[in-house]
């Protein structure tokens, strides 16, 4: 535990001072500003936000998390000499790398939300979720692409995989379910469209979003499937629990990957 | 100190190591000689659990080798090209190694620091500083922490015959205070003064195992080089014979 926290705390110092992860805030800190500028109120300015942050956030966390792991390969050298486990390093690098970029989304949306006192009771829900969806994606990508720092040795070939992903997950997928729904028109859709929800994290979070945004013009078919079989707070608990088993999943094949390849 | 047996490893379909025995003795300084790709370094990084055996055993002490991380705070390695972070200093890179090593070894050992005068440049950044210069933090570093067991991976390559010295002597000094050495090199004649004993090593056996003088007498040399030289050639004999 000791061990995680210090190898945290390094890597904290390191990330934080990367300008790609300052610039990633910024970002965000601009577009929330801009909204609301533009917008008005908080809740449409969420609403706008909501696409940038299904694909803006998977694709951002996978590329820097496979450059991190790979960048971080003589740091894990030299400290796996030493009296260090293995899993402890691992936990000490993943939080390193979720923790940086998790707190740049947090901080770029919510700063000029509170700033123009934007938070009232019905757009609190809206932000907490908002916060938590984007939070989930950057868990869940950052386990994919250490899965795949793990796994992939040669660093372009892990980017390319990495971007193929995020391209399959994002964009393909909507073609996938576009196609499923014509394909089998005559046959009842709603069980295997559901089931196929939990197979994409980012239609998980574009769900858990629209769940209570009350747009079904958001939702897309997979939501709208979502929302009529698992309406209300079951629904966005079930959506959450998604989440964190994408999370969990890959994770947990990364760290056996990890603790049992060679150095 | 070290018991190896019977320790096999592969990378994909290539073997490097098949069935290596070997006992190094406490308070000796073993040389792990060989030609390139004979598997002097994987079996270093075996000891220190960065890369994993296929089978075979290794003892440190009593302690049978597992995944567990706690013996290496007894052992300093000193790798053969250091990798570092890019951004940090040859400071930061001894303050965070002595800070996952905690607080037992508090009694630093910077003779190396002070007769390498690295004194100057261990605030720049690592990416700065000369293959040699940071071949000399390198050892530096390996011996900081006073460990029991010193694993050295060609440690006077790159490094000016001073500095050479300097490293030799200082091994010398160790081995007087009871630590144990392991040192590979494929340069021989830099050996030649300071091991005692001997581990060859050919496609991933070890070929002989003693003292230098078991070495000379066995193979009715002069020199350890030549020696080594020999063992090669009936190496190489034996296996145009298979």
């Amino acid at each position: 535990m000791n061990t995680i926290l210090k190898v945290v705390r390094y890597e904290l110092r390191n990330v934080i001072r990367n300008r790609w992860v300052i610039a990633y805030a910024l970002f965000f800190l601009v577009t929330t500003e801009l909204l609301l500028r533009l917008g008005g109120s908080t809740p449409r300015a969420l609403l706008s936000l909501l696409n940038v942050v299904v694909l803006l956030i998977p694709l951002v966390t996978i590329v820097f998390g496979t450059i991190y792991w790979h960048g971080s390969r003589e740091f894990t050298e030299l400290l796996l000499a030493q009296p260090v486990r293995r899993g402890s390093l691992f936990h000490g690098l993943f939080a390193g790398l979720v923790l940086p970029l998790s707190a740049a989304f947090v901080l770029g949306v919510s700063i000029p939300i509170v700033l123009h006192r934007g938070v009232s009771a019905d757009s609190a829900t809206l932000l907490v979720l908002m916060l938590v969806a984007g939070v989930a994606l950057t868990a869940v990508f950052g386990a994919i692409a250490t899965l795949i720092a793990g796994v992939v040795d040669d660093r372009l070939k892990a980017l390319g995989v990495a971007l193929g992903i995020w391209g399959f997950m994002t964009i393909a997928w909507d073609g996938l379910i576009l196609w499923t729904t014509v394909a089998f028109a005559d046959r009842p859709l709603e069980a295997p469209l559901l089931a196929m929800t939990f197979l994409n994290p980012v239609d998980l979070a574009r769900v858990l979003l629209t769940l209570r945004l009350d747009i079904s013009a958001m939702m897309g078919y997979t939501g709208a499937v979502f929302s009529r079989m698992l309406g209300g707070w079951s629904g966005t608990l079930a959506a959450v629990g998604g989440l964190a088993l994408w999370t969990l999943v890959p994770g947990l094949f990364a760290l056996r990957a990890f603790k049992t390849r060679d150095f | 100190m070290i018991q190896a047996r019977n320790v096999m490893k592969r990378f994909g379909r290539l073997p490097v190591l098949n069935g290596l025995n070997l006992d190094v003795a406490r308070g000796s300084i073993t040389a792990l000689v060989g030609p390139n790709a004979s598997g002097k370094t994987t079996f270093n990084r075996i000891v220190l659990g960065l890369v994993n055996a296929d089978a075979g055993e290794i003892r440190f002490d009593d302690h049978v080798l597992n995944g567990d991380a706690r013996y290496r705070e007894r052992i300093g390695y000193m790798p053969q090209i250091a990798r570092y972070p890019e951004n940090l200093s040859g400071r930061d890179v001894m303050s965070l190694v002595q800070d996952v090593r905690r607080g037992g070894q508090s009694v630093r050992d910077n003779e190396l620091i002070d007769l390498f005068t690295l004194g100057p440049v261990l605030d720049k950044p690592l990416r700065l500083l000369s293959g040699g210069m940071r071949q000399r933090i390198n050892a530096a570093l390996a011996f900081l922490f006073r460990s029991d067991l010193l694993i050295l991976d060609e440690p006077t390559a790159g490094l000016d015959p001073v500095s050479a010295g300097i490293l030799k002597d200082k091994m010398r000094r160790e081995r007087e205070a009871g630590r144990t050495i392991i040192v590979t090199s494929h340069v021989l004649s830099e050996l030649d003064e300071v091991a005692d004993r001997i581990a060859f090593l050919l496609d991933g056996v070890v070929r002989f195992s003693g003292s230098r003088d078991e070495l000379l007498r066995s193979t009715g040399q002069a020199r350890l080089e030549r020696a080594v030289a020999d063992l090669m050639l009936v190496g190489a004999r034996a296996g145009v014979a298979r």
